[in-house]
């Protein structure tokens, strides 16, 4: 049974792996950029929130309102700026400008926060407690809210993807950006739209994994980036759902890992990650039919 | 196919709608398109012909925005667009069908014509209209564009342009991968888009298709300009020897009215 | 009327190609000297600076390699971490098995040289993002494994054994001899690397890969060779590290900061060139120093500082030089000289300031 609640477990965190990842599917898939900041920006979210609400006093939930605007303006703002001057410049640019970003942030962090980890509180029993399933499985009521706003998540986006404007502006310009702009869009404004998705729900990752667990300097890459990365591969590029997919195998694989031994969690993780990256690089949900 | 007559008269009479004036391009080191000069009137068919590297798509890319002139200067109804971003001049009126179709293979036939809307002038082309001109359109306008034939996916290209209702419609290489019989049933469709009151500027390396829609021709060789003109006005020893660039040019006095319509 | 315009050809003026500007000769000498009076730092010199310039020549080694890799190769490791850690831990095995850990170094240099062959196999296919986080990826699970086992120190570490009756003076002198050798022997094998036909294809690789493809050029061996001496590079290094700390603690060998600090010495010295790594570890030795006592600050402004010449000043500080006097320490490029041409002009081409765009 302890192996059922293990599975269970990996299930929902699954949906927390799945608020990161999507974030970086969506930059990956329409810019082709890595941004090696992704998961850091995440962490900036959470100390943002923890800082909202030790000035204002608010409660915590409604800190999301505020932080997750702030980040995407800030992810608009980014991109406009830093993302785009790099892209001009090259794929090598691209990936030592976020590494540099994502260097720089973790030490500020560091610097101004010390490197103790903080929590959100919540107070709300909710976040605490959780429920039983039979006598042995226990799962967290924080979990399956996590799990079920990942699904509110991605489904918006998917919507927003399908059916918006600028969803079709955004899939387009993946496409073709040159022929974007004959049709009298500005690839610019575009990818920066996709970079303000990307950050607010890398954002939302951040606030909901502070609320589950405690937030670092050291987070945003230990944890946050390569999970996220790792659910979107084995999940699949290009697929927003996948993503989720991803996630929730990389949540197994480390909870079954953590069953045989508690400090084999991180690496059955990076195992499948590895194991998919070599094997299967499409990730699970490509199909042969896509062009 | 009777060439439309030109509206504002021949010789300097009226602004043109879009006019390019000592245009020099560079590809790098190359000089791709060297001080060329046109002028296109309202409700004509531009045709710029020449063979592969003549210049003629850089020239056309040129205009929309996508290079940048070394030298020279892109008007729209005399306003200077030289130095508009490509999108802007996309707002503008200047639609560009490029070379190779360059539709969105990831969505539909409707949705790669949504975009064409996203930024669209009023007008009255819209995509039912499109798929009343193209009857093929409606019935498949889910599939995905990339599943479709050469043919299909040029008039999908076009009818994009279409629906954000331009001033100008600049054709590249409409023919280049199709039948000869899928062409010229696209090149048929041409009375039914002047007849909205658009003008055309098209690059076609089918000279005899060129000829028969064009009002006039332009031909390019190396970046320059080697003919003018209009098709009644040209013999067809004329237009080889301006493809080609042969020194040797027919004897005897070339046909009145068959030299460049403006000076130098 | 049809025009047609013929440019008469210039005729082929005479020319010679030569290897370098000055006598080779000279700077060799010049090296040298300064290699000798280093080497005799230790006997007139501080203990507190010869540290200090052992953790330059710990990060001018892997800044040589990592500039290797992004700046020749055209692969961005943020993973070479893995082979600084592997390093130390050879060292530390060796050294708890009775060798002296100096004597290890050469194989520390090796045994990473080795690790990175099917380490190479698992990422070569992968395109830059996914080679990058792969890489990353690796480290960490290295990282992981080796943490397991305690009889090398497990999760905290160990002391390095193997330094029992060391006169302290003594084994600072050994250490920093033992950081300038690894420098040393680091700079001379990528001179000769590039001066080779290695170079040929890795300078072709670094200014336009797809046409270094086109031509013929064995791109796949160039790159895995490259990642198997980067590799070794950073293995040498880490080893050193073990000996200048005295202890292994896998979060120290294993830390990204590695990746950091040669990544963005490499960048702010000049990406692409053998001097680059040179001036970028010079600026960040400055900047750690004087901001020692501010912990994060010489990473957040050595940050900074990356991004804007990443942007600004691609070819980075010895870029800037270089331009303006022509200069170059290491001779790996070639000189056409016309005939009545005082100085010769320079083949190089420029790079490309923009890669043309997606979907062109």
């Amino acid at each position: 049974m302890a192996w059922v609640n293990a599975i269970i477990q990996g299930v929902l965190t699954g949906g927390l792996y799945a608020l990161f990842a999507c974030g970086l599917s969506l930059m990956f898939g329409v810019m082709k950029v890595v941004n090696l900041a992704h998961g850091d920006l995440a962490v900036v979210a959470g100390y943002i929130a923890i800082g909202v609400i030790t000035v204002t006093h608010i409660p915590t939930l409604w800190s999301f309102l505020i932080v997750v605007p702030v980040m995407a303006a800030i992810g608009y703002a980014l991109q406009r700026t830093l993302i785009q001057a790099s892209l001009d410049r090259g794929v090598l640019t691209t990936l030592i400008v976020t590494f540099g970003l994502s260097v720089v942030i973790e030490n500020a962090l560091l610097q101004f926060f010390t490197a103790n980890s903080r929590g959100i509180g919540v107070g709300l029993p909710l976040v605490t407690e959780s429920f039983s399933l039979g006598s042995q499985i226990q799962i967290a009521y924080l979990l399956v809210v996590i799990f079920a706003v990942a699904v509110l998540v991605l489904s918006g986006l998917q919507y927003f993807l399908s059916r918006s404007k600028y969803g079709r502006l955004i899939r387009a310009a993946a496409d073709d950006q040159e022929a974007v702009q004959l049709s009298g869009a500005d690839y610019r404004h575009v990818f920066g739209i996709c970079a303000a998705l990307a950050f607010g729900t890398v954002a939302l990752g951040g606030i909901a994994y502070g609320m589950y667990s405690q937030l670092s300097p050291t987070t945003g890459t230990d944890t946050i980036l390569l999970f996220a990365f790792a659910a979107v591969v084995i999940g699949g590029l290009g697929s927003l759902w996948g993503t989720l997919l991803g996630g929730v195998v990389l949540g197994v694989a480390q909870q079954i890992g953590a069953q045989v031994n508690i400090s084999y969690e991180l690496l059955a993780g990076y195992f499948v990650f590895l194991a998919v990256l070599v094997l299967r690089p499409q990730g699970l949900t490509y199909r042969r039919a896509q062009s | 196919m009777t060439t439309p007559v030109k509206r504002d008269g021949e010789v300097g009479g009226g602004t043109p709608l879009l006019e390019a004036r000592d245009l020099t391009v560079n590809h790098g080191q190359l000089r791709a398109v060297d001080a060329i000069s046109l002028r296109v009137y309202p409700g004509e068919v531009y045709a710029m012909i020449g063979a592969n590297g003549a210049g003629k798509s850089t020239l056309l890319r040129t205009i929309a925005g996508l290079h940048q002139p070394a030298a020279g200067a892109v008007l729209l109804d005399g306003q200077d667009l030289t130095r508009v971003r490509p999108e802007r001049r996309a707002r503008q009126g200047i639609a560009l069908v490029p070379e190779g179709r360059r539709l969105f293979g990831s969505l539909s036939v409707e949705e790669n014509l949504k975009v064409g809307t996203a930024y669209a002038r009023k007008g009255p082309w819209t995509i039912d209209r499109v798929y009343e001109t193209f009857t093929w359109m409606k019935d498949r306008r889910n599939q995905r564009t990339a599943q479709l034939s050469g043919g299909e996916q040029q008039t999908v290209a076009i009818g994009r342009a279409l629906v954000a209702n331009p001033r100008v419609l600049l054709l590249d290489e409409l023919s280049l991968g199709l039948a000869p019989v899928i062409v010229q049933r696209i090149y048929g469709m041409l009375p039914q888009i002047l007849a909205t009151g658009l003008t055309v500027l098209l690059v076609e390396q089918d000279v005899s298709q060129a000829l028969k829609v064009a009002s006039h021709i332009h031909c390019l060789l190396e970046g320059r300009t080697t003919l003018e003109g209009r098709p009644a006005d040209v013999t067809a020893e004329q237009v080889e020897a301006a493809y080609f660039g042969l020194a040797d040019a027919p004897a005897g006095p070339p046909a009145e009215g068959s030299e460049s319509l403006w000076p130098g | 009327m049809s025009t047609v315009t013929e440019t008469p050809a210039r005729p082929a003026a005479g020319f010679r190609v030569t290897r370098s500007q000055r006598n080779v000769a000279w700077t060799g000498i010049a090296v040298l000297a300064v290699v000798v009076v280093m080497a005799m730092f230790p006997y007139f010199v501080y203990s507190g600076t010869t540290s200090v310039l052992v953790q330059a020549f710990i990060v001018l080694t892997m800044a040589s390699m990592w500039n290797l890799l992004a700046g020749y190769a055209g692969l961005v490791s943020v993973g070479q971490q893995a082979f600084v850690g592997l390093g130390a831990y050879f060292v530390l095995i060796l050294a708890i098995n009775g060798i002296s850990p100096f004597a290890a170094l050469p194989v520390a240099a090796i045994g990473a040289g080795v690790v990175a062959l099917p380490l190479w196999w698992l990422v070569s296919r992968l395109r830059s993002g996914y080679f990058a986080i792969a890489t990353w990826v690796l480290a960490a699970t290295i990282m992981l494994i080796i943490e397991r086992f305690s009889s090398i120190g497990g999760g905290t570490g160990m002391p390095l054994p193997g330094f029992a009756g060391f006169d302290p003076t003594l084994l600072t002198a050994y250490t920093y001899w033992a950081g300038l050798a690894v420098t040393v022997i680091t700079l001379l094998v990528i001179y000769l690397i590039l001066r080779g036909r290695l170079g040929l294809v890795l300078t072709a690789i670094r200014d336009d890969e797809v046409a270094a493809r086109s031509s013929g050029a064995r791109v796949g061996w160039a790159r895995m060779l490259v990642f198997l001496v980067a590799g070794a590079g950073c293995g040498a290094a880490g080893g050193v590290l073990a000996i200048s700390q005295l202890q292994v603690q896998p979060s120290a060998v294993f830390s990204v900061q590695w990746t950091a600090e040669m990544g963005f010495a490499t960048i702010i010295g000049g990406l692409g060139t053998i001097e680059g790594p040179i001036i970028g570890t010079a600026v960040y030795m400055v900047l750690q120093q004087t901001l020692a006592t501010y912990n994060a600050w010489y990473l957040i402004i050595l940050g900074l500082v990356a991004i804007v010449i990443a942007l600004f000043a691609r070819r980075g500080l010895w870029g800037l030089v270089d331009s303006r006097l022509n200069v170059r320490l290491f001779p790996v490029g070639y000189w056409l000289r016309l005939d009545g041409e005082a100085n010769g002009r320079r083949t190089r081409t420029p790079r490309p300031r923009r890669p043309a765009k997606h979907g062109a």
